[in-house]
């Protein structure tokens, strides 16, 4: 077997991207949804740092790109689980089935 | 084997394992849990790529705050219990052709891309060199940063604020309990 490279880091964000996609297209909570961008994040974090690492191993602009966002990610998720609480305010339930119209 | 081959494998078997259980757990708290698991594991992986300041902030950021403020959402609204609801809309053939279709895609393209790698030693003192960096070449993105997470900060506040209108039936602590079976009425 070949020591881990770049390619195998890329496969590893390319497999948690797309479970990621496919939690946030199947999930009905909408927490479960935020759950799944996170994990969407974090593969688009391991790419960026393994290309960081094995294209330009004298940089350190992958890692730089990532904090930012990491730094966003907490942005979006303190602001979403804020909406989420409204909407359970005032729906009762945060199925995203359910909330279907964006004025209340 | 040598020991970074066999901590990546190991280290990609976990991250793998609890992401499928974060989008497939039936209990939104375990799925919490499991997303914990899956960032430890995307912290790791920063520590193989020699990047211990991400894996720092990895933990402290993702573990330590958003998965806390997650499983504090998932307490203030979910019934814990609801195991016997659907948890999935009707999209799952959807989201599975979707997903798997992207994957076939984003490796095959993966397999056919030569990328040039550098075999060069990875930079010492990376820490101190993304100081520098955050306060030289990215000061202005850095700074950008600072005041979207206070706006962040700011905005949820004002979005999570009770509305005057529904907390006026909710608030008051003598209506609490009606209003809590009539949420189970409606259950």
């Amino acid at each position: 077997m070949p020591s881990i490279g770049l390619h195998h880091y890329l496969a590893l964000s390319a497999v948690v991207f797309c479970i990621g996609i496919y939690g946030m297209l199947t999930r009905r909570n909408a927490i479960g949804v935020l759950m799944s961008v996170e994990l969407m994040f974090n593969a688009a974090n391991i790419a960026l740092v393994a290309f960081g690492r094995f294209v330009t191993p004298q940089l350190v602009t992958g890692q730089v790109v990532a904090a930012f966002t990491i730094a966003v990610a907490a942005a979006e998720a303190t602001v979403a689980l804020a909406i989420v609480l409204l909407i359970y305010q005032h729906h009762r339930g945060i199925d995203v089935d359910r909330i279907n119209i964006m004025k209340w | 084997m040598d020991p970074i081959t066999l901590a990546f494998l190991a280290l990609a078997f976990l991250i793998i394992v609890a992401s499928l259980f974060v989008v497939s757990s039936r209990n939104i708290f375990h799925s919490a849990i499991f997303l914990i698991l899956a960032l430890f594991g995307v912290a790791g992986i920063f520590v193989l790529l020699e990047a211990p300041f991400l894996a720092a902030a990895q933990v402290l950021i993702y573990v330590g705050a958003i998965s806390i403020l997650m499983i504090f959402a998932v307490m203030l609204t979910a019934r814990i219990a609801d195991g016997q609801l659907r948890y999935t809309n009707e999209q799952v053939p959807t989201g599975l052709l979707v997903s798997l279709g992207l994957l076939v895609v984003m490796l095959y393209s993966l397999w056919q891309t030569p990328i040039p790698t550098s075999a060069a030693a990875p930079v010492s003192g990376a820490g101190r060199k993304l100081g520098e960096l955050f306060l030289t070449q990215y000061v202005l993105p850095f700074e950008i940063i600072s005041v979207l997470l206070l706006t962040a900060l700011i905005g949820a506040l004002v979005i999570a604020k009770k509305d005057p209108r529904a907390a006026s039936a909710a608030d008051d602590s003598a209506a609490d309990v009606p209003a809590r079976e009539r949420e189970r009425a409606v259950v």
